[in-house]
């Protein structure tokens, strides 16, 4: 230790506010959910877990959390393969272009989210809408899929890396063909990896918002409805509970990819270190 | 023990079987056929795209019909650079994303420095997990959890009436308030990251030498460190750069990206060039970044 005790002092008390600041909001809106009056005023008066049937009762509130868990599962099911064959690809080959590639698939989460969802939204109505695409679900799950691939692509090519490429050489010797290497040796080894992914994804795609109001039409997704409850002072209340319920949705699949893949699973500043040691 | 189970798994025979054996003799044709998914998937859907975004700040709209018209024009690019009103929102934002960035850098350099110098390796694992927590946790509830801290008869201002003030939450002071919030763990993350790798003996060295604490922080510490501030405040200015969900609901003025979500629907083309902007000033940051070896660091 070289730092003097006032340092040390100082610096205890700077991350304590740094902490409190990060997770005070989660706490205050927290509490309103629990709170009686449709007036959003602080001190909350009056307490009342009533608000949490109107929610769970609410029609528009049902449909988006279907259509929400809807896209999740699928962009999830499609960022896990596409994810996948990817992180193999970069994984265990050297090749030229190599770098395009691992750019390719950072590109979708380091470009803000308006430029994502705008692309999208001019390419499915100026260059799919003559071909019969609309949009819809179909083109959510488009969006999110695009950018889920990264979340999956760097726990598997973390996993790839540490596990040794000689164990699916030893298969190989001892007579098994390349689908009884990947199904007996390497999708064990990637098993938590691959679950750690598939959670991150899912919990990405479920809170979306940006590139969600560019692709999807008249559909809602939780986030949609939110936003565009947020301007219906009478149904705030409403949107407290599901405010606290998406919260809750979300940290918890972080918290189990947390405990599969280590802290650096879902740590997504590591995104560009898989594109500067390509 | 001798014939272990040789003879009980004959070889798969069969077309499985026969793929298998031609892609293991093939290295190239098995590489193609693990990229061609996402290789498809990424290069049309996403680039495409992007391309296509492009192509289209260079066409115009019709003025009665608000159709596209494929016409190649510059006059869009002409309208952003000569009308004021672009340039000030372009100006506004760009330094917004200048002074969240400084804000989060300040906010972020204590924790960090504890976390990687002075906390325990348990302590510090706890403290990674709990500064990952709250950047998963959805960004639009944490953006209308302080809509609603912030506004008359929020929290702030419930603390701050005794004392006989009032802070304006809906501002562009309470805007960059939550833009440091909402990007805060993208700085935290890096800049613990690069202090970890700094090896104690270097500042040990500092002090053999003759350097007081202050000294070594500024002279040691802080030039060492500096490419992974650098590395943190691409997110923090990239992010800032695209965003139109905290400024509507936080801010009255308007930013890069609520100008082009208003844009959109009517006018396509001028969108189109408008979100030229934030992908040419971080690009730009992404070429001094490399400059500064800031990737190495993140």
């Amino acid at each position: 230790m070289t730092e003097p005790l006032v340092t040390r002092v100082l610096l205890r008390l700077g991350s304590a506010f740094t902490l409190g600041f990060l997770y005070f909001p989660l706490v205050v809106i927290g509490l309103y959910a629990f709170n009686g009056q449709v007036v959003q005023r602080w001190p909350i008066e009056e307490w009342s877990t009533r608000w949490f049937s109107v929610a769970f009762d609410n029609e528009g509130v049902r449909t988006a959390l279907k259509n929400s868990v809807i896209v999740g599962l699928v962009a999830t099911a499609i960022a896990l393969v596409l994810g996948t064959l990817a992180s193999m690809a970069i994984a265990r080959f050297r090749f030229f272009g190599r770098e395009v590639v691992t750019f390719a698939i950072i590109l979708p989460i380091a470009l803000p989210g308006i430029i994502t969802g705008l692309a999208l939204q001019a390419t499915i109505k100026d260059v799919l809408g003559p071909w019969g695409v609309v949009f819809g679900l179909g083109t959510i799950v488009i969006g999110h899929a695009t950018f889920c691939v990264v979340v999956v692509y760097n726990n598997v090519l973390a996993r790839l890396r540490r596990t040794a490429g000689s164990l699916d050489e030893a298969s190989a010797d001892l007579g098994a063909d390349s689908w009884q290497t990947f199904w007996f040796v390497m999708l064990p080894q990637m098993r938590t990896a691959l679950l750690a992914g598939g959670l991150l994804a899912f919990a990405l795609s479920f809170d979306e918002i940006i590139v969600t109001i560019f692709t999807s039409g008249a559909q809602q997704t939780l986030p949609i409805w939110m936003y565009s409850t947020l301007f219906r002072p009478s149904e705030l209340p409403i949107v407290n509970v599901v405010a606290l319920f998406v919260v809750v949705v979300s940290i918890v699949p972080v918290y189990f990819a947390q405990r599969l893949a280590g802290a650096e699973g879902i740590t997504p500043t590591r995104t560009k270190q898989a594109a500067s040691d390509a | 023990m001798t014939s272990v189970s040789i003879g009980e798994a004959p070889p798969r025979q069969g077309p499985g079987r026969r793929l298998s054996t031609f892609l293991y003799r093939h290295p190239r044709v098995r590489l193609w056929a693990l990229l061609a998914l996402p290789g498809l998937w990424l290069g049309l859907v996403y680039i495409g795209s992007l391309i296509v975004l492009l192509l289209s700040a260079f066409w115009t709209t019709d003025s009665f019909t608000s159709e596209l018209v494929h016409e190649f024009t510059l006059d869009n690019f002409r309208k952003i650079i000569e009308t004021p009103v672009y340039r000030d929102v372009a100006v506004r934002t760009i330094t917004m994303a200048a002074a969240v960035t400084v804000a989060c850098a300040v906010l972020a350099f204590p924790l960090a420095y504890y976390m990687a110098r002075i906390a325990s390796v348990r302590t510090r694992n706890l403290l990674v997990v709990a500064v990952l927590m709250p950047l998963w946790a959805s960004y639009l509830v944490k953006a209308y959890a302080w809509q609603v801290i912030l506004s008359g008869q929020g929290v702030i201002n419930w603390f701050l009436d005794p004392l006989g003030l009032a802070f304006d939450g809906r501002s562009n002071v309470g805007l960059w308030l939550v833009f440091t919030y909402l990007w805060l763990p993208y700085m935290v993350l890096p800049i613990y990251a690069g202090l970890e790798r700094i090896p104690g003996s270097l500042l040990e060295a500092s002090a053999d030498l003759g350097g007081r604490s202050l000294r070594t922080f500024f002279r040691v510490t802080l030039p060492l460190v500096f490419p992974a501030v650098v590395a943190g405040s691409i997110f923090t200015f990239s992010l800032t750069l695209g965003d139109y969900i905290a400024p509507t609901l936080i801010a009255s003025d308007q930013f890069i990206g609520t100008v082009i979500y208003r844009e959109y629907g009517t006018a396509l083309p001028i969108a189109a060039a408008y979100a030229m902007v934030p992908i040419a000033v971080i690009f730009g940051y992404l070429l001094v970044a490399r400059k500064l070896k800031a990737f190495e660091s993140i």
